[in-house]
């Protein structure tokens, strides 16, 4: 399976177990893009930990609006644990988007000028 | 008597009142009212003047009431409780009293969202219920709310009034609510305006059985109206208003040009209905910015002339 | 509890806007459990406008900490040591909190992050309803246990006015006609004639229209 080495991949057992300071810290931490994968809506595991993960989701949305900052360089995706092809495809997909957005503005200066 | 108000007086002769509604204008142009009264005099027993209705800041009902009898017509004072609190409430009825105004309205009022100052503070000292009260004490006792005693032959003397709505919710509940104000001590009250004849009729009954109709002048409110869309806007946009689609399909059914005139023409039959009542002691008018149809829809409707008493 | 909300984002960056070195301070109480101004939305907060200040090129450092309540001096002490080293403290109790800070510690800078707005409860998880308005005189059980004053639009005490429509109140279809509520109850309870007499004019004197309160208890006071 073939997807961008710029993906950094942290599992969780649960998108539910994603916060929303978790999301924010990575953006801090130099990530131009951060995106939830979850499980299919109603595929859940734990019954409702994606649908808490999506508005998490929606309210880094909102704060990145509030910055001026572009909402796509934070997404939730759903798809089934199963769907190997469909999560590198995922990838590049969210990669092409961010690399379209360009660097994070929220990179310290140091770090964009490279 | 009461109060020696003229609608008293034609009330309690038991001739059918007929009230008419006046609305001040949102600027210091005293001559808009005196405009209006032309239309109104000779063809009502006395007419409202409205307090910053619908939380919109116009000139006040005092002045308007004032100018209005300056122009030889009687007016019926509104008063909301939202802006007011009770001292100056109580100094408006002193006030009002004085410059020669007989009639007052105690009204809840509408919440100032509606209006054009959404910001103001909302005051709501007493409700429509306790102003009753207070004016009937005010008369009646010559006390103020502290209990302070007015001497004798300095009281104001009104006639009160109140509205009510026989078309909000809950429906069961609407004829206790006239039973409170009448026990509040309300001495007249104007309905909220009338299409549904059938539910309106219902209302009556249980009023009348309940012993309401021998203790309060009921007036029945009419609105007449203008055009198609007027009549869509009262049925889809106004908090408890009730337009049954009969009325609606009337309008509907005339061209254009033709619909003012069949707005008057459902009115006087509304108004003809509302004679057969029992219990309904006269109608009020509220022909909003339309005032100028007034003395064409009472003379169709056989209202004129009104009583000498 | 007290019902307090984050103030917008551009409105607490603007308090900020001139200062290097900031400290946001929390509370354990109300605010923690309104998900207002607890650990967690400390740290959001503080990330938030890190997130900002990096953006604009001009870095904030941020201190975090919540203490156990900011109505208490006691609490506040806990700050003494290093109060005086920040340039503002932005506090997210409700706005009992930033008054305490600003009172101990005078030098200060101090900043409402939240806008306290009401007493009130959860409906559900993550939704709030305003149902005291601290007149000071409660007569619920009078009102077939509903609160007229803080959950009617015009505080009737003989409601409801001719505006309530659908059992909701004319000023939203979001809220509830109380007075439907008390007038339902009361008929399912066979108790109507709690309402047919006209319940008094209200002593306001009680509630803050009579000036700021004071509760003493000299049991209490050592």
């Amino acid at each position: 399976m073939q997807y961008p080495t710029n993906i950094e991949i942290i599992r969780v057992p649960c998108t539910g177990r994603v916060d929303i300071l978790h999301l924010l810290k990575a953006l801090e931490d130099g990530a131009d893009g951060v995106y939830v994968v979850g499980c299919e809506e109603g595929d859940c595991h734990y019954l409702t930990g994606n649908l808490k993960a999506r508005k998490r989701v929606e309210y880094v949305k909102k704060v990145l609006e509030d910055l001026a900052v572009e909402q796509e360089r934070v997404a939730m995706y759903n798809l089934s644990a199963a769907q190997g092809p469909r999560f590198a495809e995922v990838a590049r997909e969210f990669t092409d988007i961010v690399k379209g957005l360009g660097p994070s503005p929220f990179r310290k200066p140091a770090a964009k000028a490279a | 008597m009461k109060s020696d108000s003229n609608l008293e007086k034609v009330l309690t002769a038991g001739h059918f009142a007929v009230t008419g509604e006046c609305g001040p204008p949102r600027s210091a142009d005293g001559k808009i009212v005196r405009e209006k009264a032309k239309y109104l005099k000779g063809n009502v027993d006395s007419v409202n003047v409205t307090d910053n209705q619908t939380s919109v800041v116009r000139l006040s009902s005092l002045a308007g009431s004032l100018l209005l009898q300056q122009e030889g017509l009687e007016a019926n004072m509104q008063m909301t409780c939202r802006d007011r609190n009770r001292i100056a409430m109580q100094s408006d009825i002193l006030g009002a009293y004085a410059l020669g105004i007989r009639n007052l309205l105690c009204l809840s009022g509408d919440h100032q969202k509606f209006g054009d100052h959404p910001e103001a503070k909302n005051v709501f000292d007493i409700d429509s219920m306790q102003l009753i009260q207070t004016v009937k004490m005010m008369r009646d006792e010559r006390k103020l709310i502290s209990g302070q005693e007015m001497e004798e032959g300095t009281e104001p003397r009104l006639f009160i009034g109140a509205a009510v709505n026989p078309f909000a919710d809950p429906f069961d509940f609407r004829v206790y609510r006239l039973a409170k104000k009448a026990d509040a001590g309300v001495d007249f009250v104007q309905t909220q305006c009338i299409y549904n004849m059938a539910k309106f009729k219902e209302y009556m009954k249980r009023a009348h059985d309940m012993g309401l109709t021998e203790k309060v002048f009921i007036l029945a409110g009419i609105t007449p109206m203008k055009s198609l869309g007027m009549a869509r806007y009262m049925k889809n946009y106004v908090p408890g208003m009730d337009v049954p689609d009969l009325i609606i399909d009337r309008i509907k059914g005339v061209e254009k040009k033709g619909q003012a005139k069949e707005g008057i023409q459902i009115a006087v039959e509304q108004i003809q209905e509302m004679k057969e009542i029992p219990g309904v002691a006269g109608v009020h008018i509220m022909a909003i910015e339309w005032e100028e149809k007034v003395p064409e829809l009472v003379e169709q409707a056989g209202l004129l002339p009104r009583p000498q008493v | 509890m007290i019902i307090a909300e984050r103030k917008p984002i551009e409105e607490i960056l603007e308090m900020v806007r001139a200062f290097k070195k900031i400290l946001i301070v929390g509370c354990k109480g109300c605010v923690t459990v309104c998900n207002a101004g607890g650990r967690k939305e400390v740290g959001i907060l503080a990330s938030i406008i890190r997130l900002a200040r990096e953006k604009d090129q001009n870095p904030i450092d941020i201190t975090e900490e919540t203490l156990e309540r900011q109505c208490d001096p006691e609490y506040i002490e806990q700050l003494a040591d290093t109060a005086n080293d920040y340039d503002a403290i932005l506090s997210m109790a409700c706005s009992v909190g930033p008054q305490f800070i600003g009172a101990r510690f005078p030098e200060a800078r101090v900043f409402p992050a939240l806008n306290t707005e009401f007493m009130g409860g959860a409906l559900e998880h993550g939704v709030w309803a305003e149902f005291c308005q601290g007149c000071g005189d409660c007569k619920i059980h009078l009102f077939g246990g509903f609160c007229p004053i803080a959950r009617c639009s015009k505080s009737l005490l003989n409601g409801p006015c001719g505006g309530s429509s659908g059992g909701k109140c004319e000023i939203s279809k979001d809220v509830d006609c109380v007075w439907h509520l008390i007038v339902e109850k009361l008929m399912n309870d066979g108790k109507l004639d709690q309402l047919t007499q006209v319940k008094p004019i209200k002593n306001w004197s009680t509630s803050r229209d009579g000036g700021p309160r004071k509760v003493v208890r000299e049991d209490l006071k050592l």
